[in-house]
């Protein structure tokens, strides 16, 4: 079950860290990966650690010249492009009456903007292979909401309609299109959080706890999986049960 | 010309599965041979790497029969 041999996996925000474990599990499963983002460091370290088949392909993707041309680098560097995991994205949390238009545009720019771009660039060579798997990372407060994330909520909830349109479009050439929308992960970014904080998350979900990058990474090898090949417009929720939707 | 038309109709028969004798100058992509709109787009992109060309998005609405798409490659390439 899962296996990729042969299939050439792109995955951005491969720097973080779920990003780092959404690319280990692609590359576990056999695909080559494309690690992307914009700090050489970590992508370098974490290309080492998987040896071959791995190749670092650094993108700003603020940048719209770069975000275009990745799709072909990661051709050219792999020689074909089967699955695109759009998991980059950053925040510019703040409450909604003091957001300004760059908190706003920055965010819908790298989150939502250049996600669409990558997945245009991808659907022309799946579409000649008339096999792909577009996987993109959306967020539980794509749905639901969340305070100081108006900016984020939005570019979230909008990954979730332009997938499914998208996935409309494509379905006859044998590419899906589904959203993996997690809940609160464990990552560097929450370490910084207090206990009292922490607690305070883990109250809210039924679990009792929060998730771990590799339960993210193991949603994302389903549907890029040939096994997910009647599973398209989807999303599924990694949440710990935080919001049942 | 005859060469350019030869290809193109190669391209047309193989995407569309259609009979060749089917595939005329005046055979409209859509209402004659049965493409949806994204195969007039995935044929657009054959056409293009068949020929080296580049079809821009404006110039590949108007191509909408197997001659239109004769005559624009003929005049593009």
């Amino acid at each position: 079950m899962f296996d990729l041999t042969g299939k050439c996996a792109l995955v951005t925000g491969a720097s973080g860290g779920i990003g780092a474990a959404i690319a280990r599990a692609l590359h576990g499963a056999g695909a080559s990966v494309g690690l992307s983002g914009t700090r050489v460091e970590p992508l370098e370290a974490l290309a080492g650690n998987l040896g071959e088949r791995a190749h670092v392909l650094p993108c700003n993707l603020g940048d719209k010249d770069a975000v275009e041309a990745l799709p072909k680098e990661a051709i050219a560097a792999m020689g074909s492009l089967d699955i695109l995991v759009n998991n980059a994205g950053i925040t510019r949390d703040q409450l909604f009456m003091r957001m300004s238009d760059d908190d706003w545009l920055d965010v819908l720019n790298v989150n939502l903007t250049s996600a669409m771009r990558l997945c245009r660039g991808s659907v022309r060579p799946m579409m000649k292979a008339r096999w792909g798997r577009i996987v993109n990372v959306g967020s539980v407060v794509g749905s639901t909401g969340n305070p100081g994330q108006v900016n984020y909520a939005a570019a979230k909830a909008g990954l979730t309609g332009m997938t499914k349109s998208i996935a409309q479009e494509v379905a006859t050439r044998g590419i899906t299109a589904n959203v993996v929308a997690p809940g609160f992960i464990a990552t560097p970014m929450t370490e910084k959080l207090t206990d009292e904080q922490k607690a305070a998350i883990n109250g809210q979900i039924p679990t009792g706890r929060m998730g771990t990058p590799e339960e993210i990474a193991a949603a994302v090898l389903y549907l890029a999986s040939p096994e997910a090949g009647y599973v398209t417009g989807a999303t599924l929720h990694v949440n710990g049960g935080m919001a049942m939707i | 010309m005859s060469d350019i038309a030869d290809r193109v109709k190669k391209i047309v028969v193989e995407h569309l599965g259609v009979e060749e004798d089917k595939v005329v100058d005046k055979a409209s992509f859509i209402d004659d041979l049965g493409a949806d709109s994204l195969d007039t787009v995935e044929l657009v992109m054959a056409f293009e790497e068949e020929f080296g060309i580049e079809i821009p998005d404006d110039a590949a609405d108007t191509i909408q029969t197997v001659g239109d798409a004769v005559k624009f490659i003929s005049e593009a390439s």
